[in-house]
């Protein structure tokens, strides 16, 4: 069992969930974060006074996956998620001890 | 602390006692003296017909023709008595329509100011209506107009008789009013309670100008006396020099200054005042913690809810229409077509050229200092609105937008003094811009007989170069004693109460310790019992 942790741009949030659906992901869960990469932020302007923000909002996705789905788990992130341009995030897979599904006990695999 | 506000409870409320037992027991009117008119019946009649119209009945006409038809003159004081009901409904209805005003400031300011600080920028907004009505009933009203009477538009307030003045130069000089303190006794006049709320909105608008510059950071026990005194004292001194018949409405008659001092709905005596009461305040408050680095260079804190503050600038902008087309205190008067249409032209103008000028110098359209120029075309052709063309009501609120956008710079970077809002540049320097655009562009149409001196009001680019100087004076004098008045309250309120609130609650925010009620308390995790 593998997770799989992906920091998107909030906007392609819709189109990463279809796709992994698509291939049999049954579940995941969502977090609205801010943070920076290479791209360190982005700088506005109010009433003449440029600002930087340091934290750029980003959504992460969380999905709980069996070891020989992540090849396409994240080849349809890559697609989905891609714009090409800076900020279009990242894939982090690791590996999963246990799972247990609360309301039945069910552990490992079943509990998917 | 809690034994310390106890105190100062205690304290306002002795003072509102006070109000009211003084309120009841003042000294009655001399036999011979006019008579108020509490019911409204006797106001307006026949002789307010005359001159009414082009065509309008002489004084002349009414004393000979009388007699001979008594129904018609009968018919003649009904019509007299409507036309003041006229003038009466439409400078209630103005009047409305400014104190709707106070939710436009109370939005802009909010928007214009951060989440943690929104429950008290909004707390001072609101009660800034209630303490600024309270000290100019309590003697506001009577230092600004109590020597202004009778109000012939409105038909009465002929006991509003009685002006301080001294004597200087071999001249009287006006220095306020002494009738109509707790708008009691000889006040209880339908015509002086109507001026009394048209007068009190306007006072109001002044009262939570400095709120805005000011936010953020002050301490609303401080901010609690200021509203009274702003009400009581501050604002009526200068009304009354300019609107009470004090000593600026009389430079014409006196030293043949143009028509004295002229401002017709308030760039100086409303939004001037407002300005620099803000600016001295916010000196004296110094910048929110932040927003200089060590260097001096400005750092940008945005305002939480933009969209709430645009929201605001329009309510203003609506209301703005009962500021100047109200300020004839006549509906019968038709020149607030004009007047209104040149106020409206004049925002259009401001909005315009202030977002052309963060567009061509900083890139993009900037939509708070947009909004901030709207206002500023506005503040412009306040003084103004009923002596120009058209045109000249745009080319007033072009120019104020730029000013707007160099003011607030000016203000930021070179003064290092913090505006939140921009309410110094707005309010302040395009005040001073909308008395001085008078002086220049009044085209002589207009105001025939205005502050007693015969003819219309020309400026000097229509040949009357001592108008110009009139309005020079009026400005300098504005800022002079605002500047004095609001440096010697400022300072009293530091020194007794503390202006600055404790640095630990301004970076906290001033919800959480100034006042009871949180604006957004939900940005908490908070469990409820089940």
């Amino acid at each position: 069992m593998k997770k799989i942790e992906a920091i998107i741009k909030p906007f392609k949030l819709e189109e990463v969930k279809n796709a992994l659906g698509e291939i049999g992901v049954t579940g995941m869960t969502v977090l609205e974060v801010k943070g920076f990469g290479r791209q360190k932020g982005h700088s506005e302007v109010y009433r003449g006074a440029e600002y930087v923000v340091d934290f750029i909002p980003k959504v992460k996705i969380e999905a709980a996956v069996p070891a020989e789905l992540v090849p396409a788990v994240v080849e349809r992130i890559l697609t989905a998620a891609r714009t090409g341009k800076i900020g279009d995030g990242k894939i982090f897979v690791l590996d999963l001890e246990e799972v247990v599904r609360i309301r039945t006990g069910e552990r490992g695999k079943e509990a998917l | 602390m809690k034994i310390y506000l106890r105190k100062w409870t205690k304290w306002m409320l002795c003072l509102s006692v006070l109000m009211l037992v003084a309120g009841t027991v003042l000294p009655a009117t001399a036999a011979d003296a006019p008579k108020p008119d509490p019911s409204g019946t006797a106001t307006g009649g026949i002789g307010d017909i005359i001159g009414a119209s082009a065509g309008a009945p002489t004084d002349n006409d009414i004393k000979t023709m009388s007699d001979k038809e008594p129904l018609a003159a009968k018919v003649a004081d009904t019509v007299g008595h409507n036309r003041i009901a006229i003038n009466t409904v439409w400078t209630l209805v103005c009047g409305f329509l400014v104190m709707f005003m106070q939710a436009g400031f109370a939005m802009a300011e909010t928007g214009f100011t951060r989440a943690k600080n929104a429950g008290h920028t909004m707390a001072m907004n609101f009660m800034v209506y209630a303490l600024g009505m309270l000290g100019f009933w309590l003697c506001g009203y009577a230092l600004q107009m109590g020597g202004a009477g009778p109000f012939a538009t409105l038909g009465g307030g002929a006991t509003m008789n009685s002006e301080f003045t001294i004597t200087l130069f071999g001249k009287e000089f006006g220095l306020f009013g002494t009738k109509g303190f707790f708008l009691s006794g000889e006040a209880y006049d339908v015509a002086a309670f109507s001026m009394f709320l048209f007068q009190m909105v306007f006072m109001d608008t002044t009262a939570t100008i400095p709120t805005g510059s000011m936010a953020e950071r002050w301490t609303f026990k401080s901010f609690m006396v200021y509203g009274i005194l702003v009400g009581a004292v501050i604002y009526p001194l200068y009304a009354n020099w300019v609107w009470g018949g004090g000593w600026l409405a009389k430079l014409g008659s006196n030293f043949h200054l143009g028509h004295g001092h002229v401002d017709f709905a308030g760039s100086s005596v409303v939004h001037m005042t407002g300005g620099v009461l803000a600016f001295m305040g916010a000196k004296m408050l110094g910048p929110r913690l932040g927003k200089f680095s060590k260097d001096g260079t400005p750092n940008a804190m945005p305002g939480h809810h933009i969209p709430m503050a645009v929201v605001g600038c329009f309510i203003l902008a609506f209301g703005w229409f009962g500021f100047n087309a109200g300020s004839t205190l006549s509906g019968t008067d038709l020149r607030i077509g004009v007047v209104a249409v040149n106020t409206m032209l004049a925002s259009a103008g401001g909005a315009f050229a202030s977002t052309l000028y963060m567009w061509l110098l900083y890139g993009k359209p900037d939509i708070s200092m947009a909004a901030n120029g709207l206002l500023a075309g506005l503040v412009a052709i306040t003084a103004p609105c009923a002596f120009v063309t058209a045109p000249v009501a745009v080319l007033i609120g072009t120019i104020a937008g730029v000013i707007l956008c160099v003011s607030v710079f000016f203000v930021e970077r070179t003064l290092k003094v913090d505006d939140p809002v921009g309410a110094i540049s707005v309010h302040g320097v395009n005040g001073a811009w909308g008395v001085l655009s008078l002086g220049l562009f009044a085209d002589g149409t207009y105001g025939d007989g205005w502050n007693g001196v015969p003819g219309t009001v020309k400026g000097l680019l229509y040949g009357d170069a001592s108008q110009f100087l009139a309005q020079c004076i009026g400005t300098l004098t504005n800022i002079v004693y605002v500047a004095v008045i609001g440096y010697v309250v400022f300072k009293l309120l530091d020194l007794t109460l503390g202006l600055r609130v404790d640095p630990e609650h301004e970076f906290e925010g001033l919800d959480q310790h100034e006042v009871a009620v949180v604006a957004y308390p939900d940005f908490n995790l908070r469990n409820f019992p089940r």
